[in-house]
């Protein structure tokens, strides 16, 4: 059956991550479409979803006022894939500290029972590109580009590690849920892309 | 996507590093130009203490941007305006979650050094303050700190681009809380913009080299615009814009989000204010929630607007020839 993934659009990269999405699955011959979704009636609708980078307070905020988020977290408890990158993984987690601020308080989706801290790496300065392996999905090498990302201080139950970078943790994954403090979508790799994509396809049939 | 790449390898603002025998490459193209994704369909606002910003955060800004005075302070004020106070945009940085900018004057480097050294997220060279160098702009692809500039036309924009720019704005009429320039540059821009595209896409090369001589930039760029139908970096909206219909209508125009200097912090009604536009910006194209956020504010808190066509100074025309 076709699958349908749409990329949530309330704020952030959202266009990159429509093109990458599309050339996943272009490049897998699944059949399916990909829309950028916004109301809760869009989400409910879907098969997968991503969560693209952005600010995470806003895209929060934004989310809970139009009431996706209440929708997005039901879906996503029913066993919907998700992707949620930087900003996203940080709405998919417990708790989010920041480095400087500390604990923030931010609507959150409440799905990873881990210990996040936002603007882990530093500010924008401190922004890098480097090279990191994602072995436990058959990813050996991948260019991660990290812009004020956040890491993972530790994991709950259930949570696994798909990546580090000078040993902390910047992918991870449950079930049908993967985060990543960087962005996929930023570079030509289309890989992690596809891998989601399968993963939808795969729930979906 | 927009291209990240296009960089310049003898850029010193790039810088390789090992963290453990692991490089990593900071202050590339794609490094400065996705920080600039990442505020996409956001709302950026001027700030001038640590009050303000926690109110920008709280209404979900993407963004703020420190200065010593509002824009239409700027204009009352007179006199030579420069960047913010170094301990006041630290203050600001350790108490807000989201990026911090702040603003340096036209072609002054060293001014926009002290902010990189400072680590602001971004840096605006901008015409609300005191150009230091009319005729040079700051060559920005020295900086590992990504840099925005305002522009009125897709020449400007392609020239501020070619000196590593990562990010463009229009110029509008800064403090004026008149939404007319911002409206005026971006249909400008938009234009041009429809008119090298249809020259690339007639194969008129002929035309295209014409055009770039035209703007004053390299062919190279003029082709890779005209080929993509955009600016190749994110394109924000600024100057003048006061109301949350303001902001919905420069969405709609193509902008990829927005910036506010007086129209929040100058109002009688902030907090409203920096909440509505926050929601028009993000929900522009569904006009019920366009009318919600502009009910939310109250034209008599509106801040007093100025006529363009009577203002001593044009902060727009400044830096705008070079």
């Amino acid at each position: 059956m076709s699958i349908s993934v749409g990329v949530l659009s309330i704020q952030g990269d959202v266009q990159e991550n429509i093109l990458s999405a599309k050339a996943a699955l272009d490049e897998l011959g699944i059949d399916g479409n990909i829309s950028d979704v916004r109301t809760p009636e869009e989400i409910s609708q879907l098969d997968g979803i991503i969560i693209p980078g952005g600010e995470s307070t806003t895209i929060g905020q934004l989310s809970l006022v139009n009431g996706s988020l209440k929708v997005l977290k039901e879906k996503i408890q029913n066993g919907m894939p998700v992707l949620g990158i930087c900003a996203g993984m940080i709405m998919l987690s417990n708790t989010a500290s920041d480095r400087i601020v500390g604990k923030t308080d931010q609507p959150l989706l409440n799905i990873f029972d881990i210990k996040l801290e936002r603007n882990s790496f530093g500010r924008q300065r401190e922004s890098f590109e480097t090279d990191i392996s994602l072995e436990p999905i058959n990813i050996p090498k991948f260019k991660g580009v990290f812009i004020r990302a956040p890491s993972v201080t530790e994991v709950g139950s259930g949570v696994e590690v798909l990546g580090k970078f000078n040993e902390r943790i910047v992918a991870i994954k449950k079930d049908n849920v993967i985060g990543t403090a960087f962005h996929p979508e930023l570079t030509e790799d289309i890989s992690l892309h596809k891998y989601f994509i399968n993963l939808v396809n795969s729930f979906k049939n | 996507m927009l291209p990240l790449s296009g960089e310049r390898l003898d850029a010193k603002g790039i810088v390789s590093r090992k963290v453990n025998s692991i490089d990593t490459l900071h202050g590339s193209s794609t490094v400065k130009r996705g920080f600039a994704h990442m505020l996409k369909n956001g709302v950026v606002m001027d700030v001038t203490t640590v009050e303000q910003a926690q109110i920008a955060e709280e209404a979900g800004a993407v963004s703020v941007m420190v200065l010593d005075k509002l824009p239409s302070e700027v204009r009352k004020a007179g006199g030579v305006a420069r960047t913010a106070s170094i301990r006041i945009i630290e203050e600001i940085m350790d108490s807000v979650t989201i990026p911090v900018m702040a603003k340096c004057r036209i072609g002054h480097v060293n001014e926009a050094l002290v902010l990189q050294e400072t680590d602001v997220d971004m840096i605006d060279e901008s015409e609300v303050l005191t150009p230091a160098d009319e005729l040079r702009h700051i060559w920005k692809w020295d900086f590992t700190t990504p840099v925005v500039n305002g522009a009125r036309s897709l020449a400007e924009a392609l020239r501020r681009i070619e000196e590593g720019a990562s990010m463009i704005r229009t110029k509008g009429e800064p403090g004026t809380g008149n939404v007319a320039e911002a409206i005026k540059h971006i249909k400008k821009v938009n234009d041009e913009l429809r008119t090298i595209k249809s020259i690339y896409d007639s194969g008129d090369n002929q035309d295209l080299v014409r055009m770039a001589r035209e703007f004053k930039v390299s062919y190279d760029i003029v082709e890779q615009t005209a080929k993509l139908g955009r600016l190749p970096v994110v394109n924000f909206a600024a100057g003048g814009i006061a109301t949350p219909a303001d902001a919905a209508y420069l969405m709609s125009l193509g902008c990829d989000g927005i910036f506010v200097g007086s129209g929040i912090f100058n109002s009688d009604d902030a907090k409203e204010r920096a909440r509505a536009i926050v929601l028009a910006t993000t929900f522009w194209n569904e006009s019920d929630k366009v009318k919600e956020a502009q009910k939310m504010i109250d034209e008599r808190q509106s801040m007093i607007g100025l006529d363009v066509n009577t203002l001593e100074v044009r902060m727009q025309d400044r830096g705008g020839t070079a």
